[in-house]
């Protein structure tokens, strides 16, 4: 049995928890889903559209708020009871912060930030992208089952899920938490501040990374933004420095775009970036180094120096 | 109170990855090594935490010889000493061995706080530091932004922690947890300083110890196999001088892409 765990905020599924779901079926049968908080009828009843033998509702009240000290005790009590091959998460923040640890406390293999599994011969390898994306290695588990996967955002599309015929049970189970023992007491979830800027709506977007060098030369990406209409936007490394305000920060941890132009420079394109902007329609990518792999999902393409080509491409655009 | 930094020496990002031929790992015997990014701001905070709280910082990493690199270099940018679990294997490990090694040497320190980057920029498995909380039976938290410390008087005594977590799409949150506990920071926490001469005096005298990796645990993955990833898309790429190439770029987008 192939055990998907799903997630949830206050009775609100999580979209990307469909991703699992889709992988989970592309690796076998059968497959289970089970949905921990205190109380998530709504969530496990939207789950048992798919084609899966059931949902559980993992429930009680200390699961209410996400902790890793409630969730791993609830998950492994659990995990031990069903004993299933494979245990499969989408990897959201909140998987990044208790799946490693229910593996540990399972004493069992997990490989995180996959972006596919290959079920041929000998299988299943788990595909990782490693070193910030320029290889990607398949991966053997090894030892007892269960093994624990998680699937980075994006790497299964949520319309690939394969639907049943009828509604699939739903189980609601009695978690096994012992509330006293949890550490972490978390306060109500917020924004920082009111963002300024939507780049969600922006129909072009000029951004800028690594390879911009210094604060000085952000004045010429927006110069090439101006010319082309454009809004400006940057990946992570860029807005820790300060030199952007966070607030024009596209990916996993800031804003998800989906603009007709976006146009990367100097930006290597690591996972955590591309998340947040592969949906866009035509990508262009500005990088001295033809092996970044931004290339791999650009349109076109320049190898250059972007000191050069952006002055010659504000040119050629009056 | 005694703060332990976990941190790791990875191939720098400008270095050319090339597959062994065997395409079970890199060929790294010419690569250029640094400090893992995400890992110096783990350090600096735990610098910051020091200035503000007293106490001492331990930083230790694990793997061959050549990590004494980058423990010297967290020395020189003001760590007090510096353990280094030594094993050749560790160059290689997956997450559980890293975080077993991390644990052995950190077990009988007394630390109050650990501190480590969220993911290292080699293999990327966003695992050492909440399996090591495991490991020690600390609580963590992890992807921090802010860390608010009201320890007691001295090491290993307790103390309340207080965190800001990063969570996806510009939301954050608080969190409390009580002493010890293992935390995982988000690059951009705060603004990195770098080593001055003096400092790189000072670390020539500090010292690091150097133990024994613990025997090498049965490995959880074993990488079948390492590959340039498969393209997603046909990139037309643009030659030509950069006046000819950005020339040609704004016509395609404008007759072909048709985006403005």
């Amino acid at each position: 049995m192939i055990l998907v765990v799903a997630e949830q905020k206050d009775g609100v599924l999580n979209r990307a928890s469909w991703e699992a779901v889709a992988a989970a079926q592309q690796m076998g049968t059968p497959v289970t889903i089970v949905v921990p908080g205190a109380d998530v009828s709504g969530p496990a009843g939207e789950l048992a559209a798919a084609d899966v033998t059931e949902v559980v509702a993992l429930e009680h009240t200390a699961l209410g708020a996400y902790t890793p000290d409630g969730f791993v005790q609830a998950l492994a009590a659990f995990v031990t009871e069903t004993s299933p091959a494979h245990v499969v998460f989408t990897h959201t923040y909140q998987t990044r912060d208790y799946a490693p640890k229910l593996a540990a406390r399972l004493d069992r293999a997990i490989a995180t930030d996959c972006i596919g599994v290959k079920t041929d011969s000998g299988g299943p390898f788990f595909v990782r992208p490693m070193f910030q994306g320029k290889v990607n290695a398949d991966v053997a588990l090894e030892g007892p089952a269960p093994h624990v996967a998680t699937f980075q955002i994006g790497s299964f599309r949520v319309d690939a899920v394969k639907k049943g015929s009828a509604p699939a049970p739903v189980r609601r189970v009695a978690a096994s938490v012992d509330a006293a023992a949890i550490r972490q007491k978390p306060e109500a979830p917020f924004r920082e501040a009111k963002q300024a800027v939507d780049l969600s709506q922006a129909e072009r977007i000029v951004s800028v990374g690594r390879g911009i060098k210094g604060e000085e030369h952000i004045a010429l990406a927006k110069q090439l933004a101006e010319a082309l209409g454009a809004e400006l936007a940057a990946s992570r490394p860029i807005c820790d420095a300060g030199w952007l305000p966070m607030e024009r920060q596209v990916g996993s941890s800031g804003q998800t775009v989906a603009p007709k132009l976006y146009l990367a420079l100097g930006i290597s394109g690591a996972i955590q970036h591309v998340v947040g902007m592969k949906g866009a329609r035509t990508i262009v990518a500005v990088n001295k180094d033809p092996e970044a792999p931004i290339f791999e999902l650009a349109d076109y393409g320049i190898a250059g120096d972007l000191f050069e080509i952006v002055p010659a491409m504000i040119a050629a655009l009056k | 109170m005694r703060i332990a930094v976990c941190i790791k020496q990875v191939v720098t990002r400008e270095w050319q990855v090339r597959v062994n031929d065997a395409k079970t790992w890199v060929r790294d015997q010419d690569a250029s090594w640094e400090l893992n990014e995400p890992d110096a701001y783990a350090l600096e905070e735990a610098l910051r935490l020091r200035e503000k709280h007293g106490g001492e910082v331990v930083v230790v990493s694990a793997g061959p010889a050549r990590v004494t690199q980058v423990l010297r270099e967290a020395l020189a940018r003001g760590a007090d000493r510096a353990i280094h679990v030594d094993g050749e294997h560790l160059a290689t490990a997956d997450g559980f061995a890293a975080a077993g090694a991390l644990a052995a040497a950190l077990k009988d320190e007394q630390i109050d706080l650990v501190l480590t980057g969220l993911q290292s920029d080699d293999q990327g498995f966003a695992q050492v530091g909440v399996v090591l909380a495991e490991a020690l039976g600390m609580s963590h938290s992890s992807i921090i932004m802010e860390v608010l410390v009201d320890p007691s008087t001295g090491s290993g005594q307790g103390g309340q922690l207080r965190v800001k977590r990063e969570l996806e799409g510009g939301w954050f949150q608080w969190i409390a947890m009580p002493l010890p506990a293992v935390l995982t920071i988000q690059s951009g926490i705060n603004q990195l300083r770098y080593a001055t001469l003096k400092g790189i005096m000072a670390a020539k005298k500090k010292e690091i110890r150097v133990v024994p990796a613990p025997a090498a645990a049965v490995a959880r993955q074993r990488i079948a196999s390492i590959y340039l990833p498969e393209k997603s898309k046909q990139t037309r790429m643009i030659t030509g001088s950069p006046a000819e190439a950005a020339k040609e770029l704004v016509r395609v987008l404008r007759e072909d892409a048709r985006v403005f």
